[in-house]
C-alpha cells in the first residue's frame, strides 16, 4: 500500500494551500471580516440573549397595556401596546428571522444544486425539461408569488421555510448547471469515468467539489435574500403570525404607532438592515477569496 | 435587427406563458379554502345561496375544467370578472395602471439620473476614497428593507417635519401638480434607492472594463481630455451590460411595487394585488400574476434585443 500513498501527499498539500489561500484572501477583505464578526455576534446574541432577559416574548405587563410604553430602566427598548418587552421580542424575533433565513437558504441551495447538477451533467432532455421549468419559475415575479403562496396556505414556520426556499433556487440552479457543463468535459472527470465511476458518483464526488466556490457564494447571498423575503412577508402580514415575533412582523405591529412610539419601529428594521448588509459583505468577500479573477 | 429572431422569441414566449399559467392556476385553485370563505360565517347566506354563487363563478367544476375555461376566455381577451367587486378584471387592472406607471416611470428617471454619474465617477476614480464610499453606499442601498426605509421617511418628513403627506395619491377631491409631486416624492425615493444602488454597480464595472482597453489609451494618446474620453469613447460600450440589467428591472415597473404601494397607500397595481389577496379574488390574482409574468418575459426579450443593437459583434441567428 505504501507505493500508492506517495502521490497522495503532494495532493493533500495542494489542497491545504488552496484553502490557506482562500483564508488569506478572505482575511484581507475588511468588510467581509467585519460582516462575519457581526453575524457571529448577532447569532450568539439571539441564542443566549433570551437567557438573560427577565421577560418572556409573550409575557405581558398588565399595567402597561393599551399603548406602547417608553424606554425605561426596566424595558430598555420600551413595551408594545400589549405590554410586552420590546427588547425580548426583538431578540426572539431575531431567532426566528435568522433561522428562517438560514433554513430557506439551505433548501434553496440544495434544490438549486441538485437541479443544476442534473441538467448540466445529463444534458439532452433532462436539461431541456429542468431549464424550461427554471425559466417558468424565473418569469413569475418573485414577491407576488411568495405572497400568493403564503397568503393562500397561511403557513406554519416550517412550511414558510419550504415556500421561501422553493422559490429562490433558480439562480443557483443556473450557476451550478453552467459549472457542470464546463467541468464535465475536463480530464479528471474523464479519468473518473474511465475508472468505472457512474452518474451520481461522478457528479457529487468529482464534479461538485470543484464547483464549491460559486455554490458557497450563492448560498451566502441566498441567506440575505431569504431574510429579506421573510421580513417582507411578515411585514405585509402574510408570513409568521403573531404572537411569535420576527423582525418583519414586529415592524408591522409598530407601524400604526409610528407617530407616537417611533422607538418600536427603528430597532427591528435596523437589525434586518445590518444583518443583510453583513451577509452581502460576507458574500462579496467569499467571492473574492474563492473565485479569484472570477 | 433580425425580424425572424424577434418572431421566434415571441413564439417561444407562448409555451412559457402556458407553463406559467398552469403553475399559477394550480397554486391558486389547489390551495385550501376559497373566495367564498367570507360567506361561511354569515348566517344569512343559506347553503343554497352558497351553491348558487359557487355555480355562478364556475367554482363547482373540476379544477382542470376551470383551467381550460379560463384559458379559452383569456385567449379571446376576456380576463373574467373580479369576485370582490363584480367588475371585469381587465377594467380593475386598467384603473390601476396609471398610478403605477407614474410612480415606476418617475423612479426610472430618478434612478438613471443618479446611477449613471455615480457609476461613472466611481470607475473613473477607481480605488479612491470616493469610490469606496460609493461602494459602501450601494451595498447599504441593496440591503435596506424597503418597508423600513418607507417608515423612516414617513417618520422624518411627515411626522417630524410635516413637509410631505405620509400616504395617498393626492389630496381628496383632486390636487394641483405640486400636491401630486408631494405625494409621489417619498414612494419614488424608496423605489429608486435599490435600483440606483444596483445599477450604479453595473455602470461602474462596465466602465472599469472598458477603461482598461487599448482604444481608450489611444484616445488619451491623441490628446483627448478625460471627460471627452469617458463620455464620447467609453460610455457607449460601458453601458452595454448595464442596459441589459436595466431592461430586466423594467418588468417590475409594470407588475407594480407591492410593498411601496402598500406602505404609501398608492392606488396602483401592487396595491390591487394585496386587496385581491385579502378577498381571495382568484380571477384578479390570476390576471395580475399573468400580467407580471408577461412583463418579465417581454423585458427579457427587450434586454437581448438591446444587447444586440448596442453591440454589433453580437448576432442572433
Amino acid at each position: 500500500m505504501s507505493d500508492i500513498a506517495l502521490p497522495a501527499t503532494p495532493l493533500e498539500q495542494r489542497r491545504r494551500s488552496y484553502w490557506a489561500q482562500v483564508a488569506r484572501r478572505f482575511l484581507r477583505h475588511g468588510p467581509a471580516v467585519g460582516g462575519l464578526a457581526f453575524l457571529l455576534l448577532i447569532g450568539l446574541g439571539v441564542i443566549v440573549g433570551p437567557e438573560f432577559s427577565p421577560y418572556d416574548y409573550d409575557g405581558q405587563d398588565f399595567e402597561l397595556i393599551g399603548s406602547p410604553g417608553e424606554m425605561t430602566q426596566a424595558h430598555w427598548l420600551g413595551t408594545d401596546e400589549l405590554g410586552r418587552d420590546a427588547l425580548t421580542r426583538l431578540i426572539y424575533g431575531g431567532r426566528v428571522s435568522l433561522s428562517v433565513g438560514l433554513a430557506s437558504a439551505l433548501i434553496a441551495t440544495f434544490l438549486g444544486t441538485l437541479i443544476g447538477a442534473l441538467a448540466g451533467y445529463y444534458r439532452r432532455w433532462v436539461d431541456i425539461v429542468l431549464m424550461r421549468f427554471t425559466d417558468v419559475m424565473l418569469s413569475i415575479p418573485a414577491l407576488p408569488l411568495v405572497l400568493l403562496l403564503s397568503g393562500l396556505l397561511r403557513p406554519t414556520i416550517p412550511l414558510l421555510v419550504a415556500i421561501v426556499g422553493s422559490l429562490i433556487w433558480m439562480g443557483t440552479a443556473r450557476l451550478v448547471r453552467s459549472q457542470f457543463l464546463a467541468l464535465r468535459e475536463r480530464e479528471f472527470v474523464e479519468a473518473a469515468r474511465a475508472l468505472g465511476a457512474r452518474g451520481p458518483r461522478v457528479m457529487f464526488r468529482h464534479i461538485l467539489p470543484n464547483a464549491i466556490g460559486p455554490i458557497t457564494v450563492s448560498a451566502t447571498l441566498a441567506v440575505g435574500s431569504s431574510i429579506m423575503l421573510e421580513s417582507a412577508l411578515s411585514f405585509l402580514g402574510f408570513g409568521v403570525q403573531p404572537p411569535v415575533p420576527t423582525w418583519g412582523n414586529l415592524l408591522n405591529a409598530a407601524s400604526p404607532w409610528l407617530s407616537t412610539a417611533p422607538w418600536l419601529a427603528i430597532p427591528p428594521g435596523l437589525c434586518i438592515f445590518c444583518t443583510v448588509l453583513a451577509v452581502n459583505f460576507l458574500g462579496d468577500g467569499l467571492r473574492d477569496a474563492m473565485e479569484p479573477r472570477g | 435587427m433580425n425580424i425572424g429572431y424577434i418572431i421566434r422569441r415571441l413564439l417561444g414566449a407562448i409555451p412559457l406563458l402556458l407553463g406559467i399559467s398552469l403553475v399559477l392556476f394550480g397554486v391558486i385553485h389547489l390551495a385550501p379554502g376559497g373566495p367564498l370563505d367570507v360567506y361561511a360565517d354569515n348566517p344569512s347566506v343559506t347553503p343554497q345561496a352558497m351553491e348558487q354563487i359557487r355555480t355562478a363563478y364556475g367554482l363547482d367544476r373540476p379544477v382542470p375544467v376551470q383551467y381550460f375555461l379560463w384559458l379559452k376566455s383569456m385567449l379571446v381577451g376576456d380576463w373574467g370578472y373580479s369576485i370582490r367587486t363584480g367588475r371585469p378584471v381587465l377594467s380593475e387592472i386598467v384603473d390601476r395602471v396609471r398610478p403605477t406607471l407614474e410612480l415606476g416611470g418617475l423612479s426610472l428617471v430618478v434612478s438613471l439620473a443618479l446611477a449613471l454619474p455615480l457609476g461613472i465617477i466611481s470607475a473613473a476614480r477607481r480605488h479612491s476614497a470616493l469610490d469606496h464610499v460609493f461602494t459602501f453606499l450601494s451595498f447599504a442601498g441593496i440591503s435596506v428593507p424597503v418597508f423600513w426605509l418607507a417608515l423612516l421617511l414617513q417618520l422624518l418628513f411627515s411626522i417630524s417635519l410635516g413637509w410631505l403627506p405620509s400616504a395617498g395619491y393626492q389630496t381628496i377631491g383632486g390636487g394641483s401638480v405640486l400636491d401630486k409631486l408631494a405625494h409621489i416624492a417619498m414612494p419614488t425615493a424608496v423605489l429608486s434607492l435599490a435600483t440606483v444602488a444596483s445599477w450604479s454597480r453595473y455602470v461602474r464595472s462596465g466602465m472599469v472594463d472598458v477603461l482598461n482597453q487599448d482604444y481608450i489609451r489611444t484616445a488619451y494618446a491623441k490628446g483627448r481630455r478625460e471627460s471627452g474620453v469617458i463620455l464620447y469613447h467609453a460610455l457607449r460600450n460601458a453601458m452595454i451590460p448595464a442596459v441589459t440589467i436595466i431592461a430586466l428591472d423594467l418588468a417590475s415597473v409594470i407588475s407594480g411595487a407591492v410593498i411601496t404601494e402598500t406602505v404609501f397607500a398608492w392606488p396602483g397595481i401592487g396595491r390591487l394585488f394585496i386587496e385581491s389577496m385579502d378577498g381571495r379574488d382568484y380571477p384578479t390574482l390570476m390576471g395580475l400574476m399573468m400580467l407580471g409574468s408577461a412583463a418579465v418575459i417581454a423585458a427579457n426579450i427587450a434586454a437581448d434585443l438591446a444587447y444586440a443593437s448596442l453591440d454589433p459583434r453580437i448576432r442572433y441567428e
